[in-house]
């Protein structure tokens, strides 16, 4: 009885099994990794640089306005030469510059901005890299345009002054 | 042309051929008072007619004849004539050529090696395999024929995928076949015994072999598959839980506590319904794993054949087996009452079952990463990834106790026994507590997890190291392999804990500078081959103690078809690899530059050599 009760129930469990890879063969599986334009930003907590306190992506990124995440990291050369484009953000009041801290030893990120200035309005911290990934990031810098909790333009290596301009005719 | 036409109807031969097999088992089945010569020939026949169709599928690669699907698919007439010959199973169809080839040539052996078993066990074996191999004859005809025919003729092939063009991506697929495969005549012979209920210790020693032979195999083609994942993926890792791999670790689970079942049915008539169950189980999986990859089901590296048509195939035929399998079991297997799990605490026995249930464990952790995404797509339509984290979460701390068991089990007598030299056991475990705790300690890392992970791994390595020398040949075998076990461990724990990361953007000239590593991006040269162009980047690299290192990763431009593709440029040593990748970046004259230090990767290897070293060593030593 006892056998039959296991044998019939394992035989129901398995043609479960079979319907539902039935049904999965006809969805399309692709996935991809990177973040494509007009995308949904990530959802994420993290912890921020100076207050130490963990913030919610969503308390970060209001609807209707303009953000600009950049990618940084103090051991990154690339993001000094990009910097001073960051500063000439930061006085344009349409756009919240954000950081993301990426792998990065805490002093010496302090000493990158006390020598160079600050021009985030926030640092989010991602210490172990596993946010910038999220954010479909390939390396430092990189950095990412949003409007109403959308990506709309993605620049990978450093801003230049060309991308400023452009950045500028967006907002 | 004419080799596509011979190819394809030997195949259409070879069917003919196994229906004939059928009824001849069938009928010497009846009356069964010795085996039917017709079987052997024609099993010979039908190994010949797969060889000669195999055949003329390579030399339709080395040819490079456009007028055959398959290789217009998947060859180029640029193409280095190794890669011409290993393209013949780096796609769908030729690969599954291969694998009917090894079904062919492992019934044929089976049935000239397996002497002193009963008659009727080796036909009905044979029936059971036939169904199989029918199965793949059918598969391959209908859904995935290597000889389909192209007209008008093209005048150039599509290209081989080129991160398949790798020496060692040649030789994996094979291997790796070779222990599925073999796993096939596990699952038939275990249904053959069980309806004949000869599950006993006589059985367990003539299949005992066959366990060993695929269990080595599949050991090495992971290990290959792994090795190739490392240098050519350009991720920098050897185990990245992607559904490919997860289902070949998965068959090799089961496989690995089979062996370990069939070496306590060995001596004694206990743990009969675990050997059956996991010798199915090995198989299914196996089977399972082909559906997942071939369907196109799940997303992965091992991206040909995206045809809903051949996973329906595949997944009903899987299913058939299953269920024969179940009906099977369930009517002809009786467990053996007097000899019921009446373990004492202590014995060898017991620390083989709680290794069984913790390989289960882990068998089951990776059967529902790999397969719940696809339930929780059907069911909701939410499409999620399951990672390296859900792995690590669930698996690290279970083997801390698996490794205790797996050093002490080996020691215990067989029905009961006591502890010998406790003093002996605890000073080892204290010692290997001390020394993880100060090596964890140095590094500043997570320290009680990786203190605790690292002493059982560790104590494990001093168990087998003082049974080399305390037992010398007595279980040699299983104390290399247990040896190289806790090696692999020790080497991944290590690798995870003390690897070190740089990414970053850098041009040509321009230097990254951080407290302890210098990279220099000194220049860049262009190179052209045969099949590809190549970038390659030269990097002069400074660690703190002012060591220097020159390594130079490319970045290859395929003409056929038009990839790119990232060469890692790896220096190897004793204690570490250095490891260096490059990529581009869109529209900039930057390079992406990952860079990582990777300690005892060497290790990782060899131990997984020496693990199956040890199953080599199983298999040619002679029972005591």
């Amino acid at each position: 009885m006892k056998k039959k009760l296991i044998s019939i129930s394992l035989a129901s469990i398995f043609i479960i099994i079979f319907f539902v890879f039935y049904k999965g063969l006809k969805n399309t599986n692709i996935y991809t990794p990177d973040v494509k334009i007009n995308y949904d930003i990530p959802v994420f907590s993290a912890n921020l640089f100076y207050l130490n306190e963990e913030v919610n992506s969503a308390n970060i990124f209001k609807k209707d306005k303009f953000y600009l995440v950049n990618i940084w990291s103090s051991w990154c050369v690339p993001c000094r030469d990009e910097h001073p484009i960051l500063m000439e953000l930061k006085k344009n009041s349409n756009i919240t510059v954000i950081g993301i801290n990426y792998k990065d030893n805490k002093k010496n990120a302090q000493n990158f901005l006390n020598q160079l200035g600050n021009p985030y309005k926030k640092i989010i911290v991602d210490q172990k890299g596993t946010l910038s990934i999220e954010w479909g990031a390939f390396g430092v810098p990189e950095t990412f345009v949003i409007y109403n909790k959308k990506i709309i333009k993605k620049y990978i290596g450093p801003l230049n002054e060309e991308s400023l301009i452009e950045i500028e005719k967006i907002i | 042309m004419i080799y596509s036409v011979t190819g394809h109807y030997s195949l259409i031969l070879g069917l003919c051929v196994g229906l004939a097999l059928v009824y001849f088992s069938i009928r010497n089945f009846r009356n069964s008072n010795q085996l039917d010569t017709k079987i052997l020939a024609f099993s010979f026949l039908q190994l010949f007619f797969v060889l000669v169709s195999f055949i003329s599928l390579i030399i339709s690669f080395i040819i490079s004849d456009f007028s055959n699907e398959t290789v217009f698919n998947n060859s180029h007439t640029t193409k280095p004539l190794f890669y011409k010959i290993s393209g013949t199973w780096g796609n769908h169809e030729g690969s599954l050529l291969l694998w009917l080839l090894v079904l062919t040539i492992f019934i044929f052996i089976f049935i000239l090696r397996t002497n002193n078993q009963p008659i009727k066990y080796k036909i009905l074996t044979v029936g059971f395999q036939q169904v199989i191999i029918i199965g793949f004859f059918l598969f391959l005809i209908q859904t995935s024929n290597p000889f389909n025919y192209l007209f008008p003729v093209p005048d150039e092939g599509l290209g081989l995928n080129p991160i398949l063009q790798d020496p060692a991506l040649a030789i994996h697929p094979p291997i790796l076949y070779l222990g599925y495969v073999g796993s096939s005549i596990i699952f038939s012979s275990a249904l053959a015994a069980t309806t004949l209920k000869i599950v006993s210790t006589s059985w367990a020693i003539h299949i005992k072999k066959w366990v060993l032979i695929s269990w080595i195999f599949l050991t090495l083609g992971i290990l290959l598959g792994s090795i190739w994942a490392y240098y050519e993926l350009g991720w920098g890792g050897f185990w990245f839980w992607d559904p490919v791999e997860n289902v070949s670790l998965m068959p090799w689970l089961a496989l690995t506590t089979l062996l370990h079942c069939i070496l306590v049915l060995e001596r004694k008539e206990i743990l009969t319904s675990w050997v059956i169950i996991l010798s199915i189980a090995t198989f299914t999986l196996s089977m399972c794993g082909t559906f997942l990859v071939r369907s196109g089901i799940l997303n992965s590296v091992h991206t040909f054949a995206n045809d809903p048509e051949r996973g329906l195939f595949i997944l009903i035929f899987l299913f058939v087996l299953i269920f024969l399998s179940l009906f099977i079991f369930f009517f002809f297997h009786q467990t053996n009452k007097n000899n019921s799990y009446n373990f004492f605490w202590l014995s060898k026995e017991t620390s083989i079952l709680v290794n069984n249930w913790f390989m289960m464990y882990f068998l089951s952790v990776v059967l529902i990463g790999t397969v719940y995404p696809i339930f929780l797509d059907v069911i909701s339509s939410q499409k999620i990834s399951v990672g390296p984290p859900f792995y690590h979460k669930l698996i690290a701390p279970f083997l801390i106790p698996f490794l205790f068991a797996m050093a002490i089990g080996p020691s215990l007598k067989w029905i009961r026994s006591d502890l010998k030299d406790k003093i002996y056991l605890i000073s080892l475990l204290i010692i290997s507590i001390l020394i993880s705790f100060f090596i964890v300690k140095n590094f500043n890392k997570n320290v009680l997890i990786n203190t605790i992970l690292i002493s059982s791994a560790l104590y494990l390595f001093y168990i087998t190291l003082r049974d080399f020398f305390n037992k010398k040949y007595k279980n040699f075998a299983q104390n290399t392999a247990h040896f190289g076990f806790s090696l692999l461990i020790l080497s991944i724990l290590f690798n995870n804990l003390f690897s070190s990361e740089i990414i970053t953007n850098l041009r040509v000239g321009e230097t990254y500078d951080n407290s302890k590593t210098k990279i220099v991006f000194e220049s860049i040269n262009q190179k052209k081959e045969k099949n590809y162009k190549s970038i390659v980047a030269n990097f002069n690299i400074i660690n703190s103690k002012g060591i220097n290192n020159n390594l130079s990763p490319e970045l290859r431009i395929y003409n056929q078809p038009n990839i790119t593709t990232s060469e890692a440029d790896i220096k190897t040593t004793l204690m570490k690899d250095k490891f260096i990748v490059i990529n581009l970046v869109q529209n900039q004259d930057y390079f992406n530059v990952r860079y990582q230090v990777k300690p005892f990767m060497l290790w990782i290897w060899l131990s997984v050599i020496l693990i199956s070293f040890g199953g080599l060593m199983s298999f040619f030593k002679k029972r005591i």
